[in-house]
């Protein structure tokens, strides 16, 4: 049997009510509060290391980003902060209707409850969205100021596929704080088991995996006598690592900062180098982002699969109190 | 009163094994006020929620104001106003932002929304707080703003799930009055309660409800000679003449279907309409003195009560049967 009219009916007014709920509440300006000090001092530390290397590299703005080397990056900072920032805004998006009893009042109205759902979720990733611009263009315009080098061309895109990346795994972790408001009635379950996800994928997970790869594909003792990891042990390591998204965020966002150093893995850099390929070089920009494709494919596809799993719970679940 | 604007046939619903709501048949009429009673846990909700098209029909169908919530969930929406039990609102939004919200999701123009929004707060004596939030409002005045909803979309059909639970005697009083209110406009209303009395005061029918099935339905009056047997007790007080026996007389008033001399000079006598009129001329013709003369007009609560507890012997004694 087939409903009647459109699922979209609605949809803008809920979008708007949920973006001025975010830009109302103090919890907005938390967020964007801790995203940018947690950025502050990554950047400094990057502009204080580049002053001292200006004229030997090329890259100068995405250095703000990633500097490379041991030192703290704005990147690895924003794989950590992002997710909070995600869970944040989305943990209480469904069950919090719910405790208010105000989701059986409104879905008495004429629209169907896709259009609360996705008008949340586009409310979210808008407010993400901007956060994350703001804090972009805060490093590109005072890296420009305090280094005093204009930006390339190239430079500029990257920092820009880097900024689209950064979104999409927002919305990554976004899908998955909404799945847990649906599923759970208490918002603070939701927050708290999101929380525990996300520590268990940025912490745990890199530590974790490597055993697992070599539990499942033992290493051939030839390979360590060479002392050199299996290619069968790392391509399992690999598939592992990349079921976390924040280890896919790094590497996709490593890729294209880092032009110089596409390294992904023994793996592939064994390769390279038997294929007399010079790792180290400036990859052109297209080769970059035909290495990062997978894994920003990857982080979009996550956000779309949590949200339609969201979708699918919602619909099926009761809306009395 | 005349066609339905409500009708079920064979409404079911099931979660598994359960069966919360059991082959319902009825028929609301436009105009009419039906009330839907029953302990908790019968299904009224439930009922309710699939009028609306918020839950699955498991079997069955239901009609509501021409269209059927399974398929035209949007149409019927957009004629039926609802109120939830314990209804909630945004705290942090005054009444007049929560009301343009919801407005807006009604699809009611921005030309007319302000004035409507005014009418209704207007109406259900929310003027003076239209501007504080949400948060500041008494448990009486959220469940005003939920009738001022109703009001301001203009509803064919209003819904009120135990719209009084939880109010104190006077907001009750007020809220049933504005209830009434939409009555005379020639709203349609289902309403759902535990306040006997009150439904009593408003519907022009009502169904018993438990464990899913409609037990019995209709106006208060055939539910009182169906369940009581008879409808309305009167209660005379009167010192007859000597020698004219006054028990008798009083048993032969058409209606009457029982007399007892409950003290030397009071008679209570069940009948099956008011008997008040012909009960004083027969005090009258048999010399006596009349004092008092009361009615107690069927009541709800009565019937409930007794209606539920023969329910509940029956299903003893098959209990004890087995």
């Amino acid at each position: 049997m087939r409903r009647e009219g459109s699922p979209w009916q609605g949809l803008g007014t809920v979008l708007l009510k949920e973006l001025a709920d975010h830009f109302d509440s103090a919890r907005m300006v938390l967020l964007g509060l801790l995203m940018v000090l947690a950025a502050a001092v990554p950047f400094y530390s990057a502009v204080d290391q580049i002053r001292t290397t200006t004229s030997e590299d090329p890259f100068v703005l995405l250095k703000l980003f990633n500097p490379g080397g041991q030192t703290l990056s704005v990147v690895a900072i924003l794989g950590f902060v992002i997710p909070v920032i995600a869970v944040g805004l989305g943990f209480d998006a469904v069950n919090g209707e719910h405790n208010r009893r105000t989701l059986s009042r409104i879905l008495a109205q004429p629209i169907y409850r896709d259009a609360l759902l996705a008008g949340k979720f586009l409310a979210a990733i808008i407010v993400l969205s901007i956060n994350l611009t703001c804090l972009w263009l805060l490093v590109v315009g005072f890296g420009v100021y305090f280094l005093g080098v204009p930006p390339s061309g190239d430079e500029f895109t990257r920092a820009l596929v880097f900024l689209l990346i950064s979104i999409a795994y927002a919305g990554t972790w976004l899908g998955m704080a909404m799945l847990f408001s649906v599923l759970f009635r208490s918002p603070a379950t939701a927050a708290l088991l999101a929380l525990g996800v996300w520590l268990f994928m940025t912490l745990l997970w890199p530590m974790i995996s490597p055993f697992i790869a070599q539990l499942v594909a033992p290493p051939d003792p030839r390979y360590l006598l060479l002392g050199v990891l299996d290619p069968q042990t790392a391509g399992w390591q690999q598939a592992l690592s990349r079921l976390s998204p924040y280890l896919l965020y790094e590497e996709a966002t490593r890729t294209i900062l880092t032009p110089t150093t596409p390294s992904l893995g023994p793996l592939l850099d064994q390769i390279r180098q038997l294929r007399g390929e010079v790792v180290g070089a400036a990859l052109p920009l297209r080769e970059s982002l035909a290495i990062a494709w997978p894994q920003a494919v990857a982080l979009i596809a996550g956000a779309i699969v949590l949200f339609v799993a969201t979708y699918v719970v919602f619909q099926r679940q009761e809306v009395r109190a | 009163m005349s066609e339905p604007v409500i009708s079920a046939r064979g409404l079911t619903k099931r979660y598994g094994e359960a069966v919360v709501v059991d082959a319902l048949d009825f028929d609301i009429l436009k105009g009419e006020t039906f009330g839907l009673l029953g302990p908790n846990g019968a299904g009224k909700t439930t009922t309710i929620l699939m009028m609306l098209g918020l839950t699955d029909v498991s079997a069955g169908t239901v009609m509501v104001a021409g269209h059927d919530p399974v398929r035209q969930p949007l149409e019927v929406k957009r004629r039926v106003g609802y109120l939830p039990d314990l209804v909630g609102f945004y705290d942090h939004m005054t009444a007049v932002e929560n009301l343009t919200y919801t407005a807006r999701l009604m699809g009611i123009g921005r030309d007319v929304r302000e004035m409507r929004i005014a009418e209704a707060l207007g109406r259900v004596r929310l003027s003076d707080v239209a501007d504080k939030t949400v948060a500041t409002f008494s448990r009486g005045m959220r469940q005003r703003l939920g009738l001022a909803e109703l009001i301001m979309k203009r509803a064919e059909i209003a819904i009120l799930d135990e719209p009084t639970s939880g109010l104190d005697p006077q907001s009750t009083h007020e809220f049933l009055d504005m209830i009434g209110g939409l009555k005379r406009e020639g709203v349609t209303i289902l309403i759902t309660s535990h306040l006997l009395d009150q439904v009593q005061r408003l519907c022009d029918r009502v169904a018993l409800f438990r464990g899913g099935n409609i037990l019995v339905m209709g106006t208060v009056p055939d539910l009182a000679r169906q369940v009581l047997g008879a409808g309305f007790v009167v209660d005379v007080e009167a010192a007859a003449a000597p020698g004219k026996e006054l028990a008798t007389r009083l048993g032969a008033i058409a209606g009457v279907l029982n007399v007892r001399q409950t003290a030397e000079s009071t008679y209570r006598l069940t009948a099956d309409h008011d008997v008040r009129a012909e009960a004083a001329r027969a005090v009258v013709a048999a010399d006596g003195a009349l004092t008092r003369l009361s009615v107690d007009n069927p009541s709800l609560d009565a019937i409930y009560t007794r209606f539920f507890e023969k329910q509940t012997a029956t299903e003893g004694e098959i209990r004890d049967a087995a």
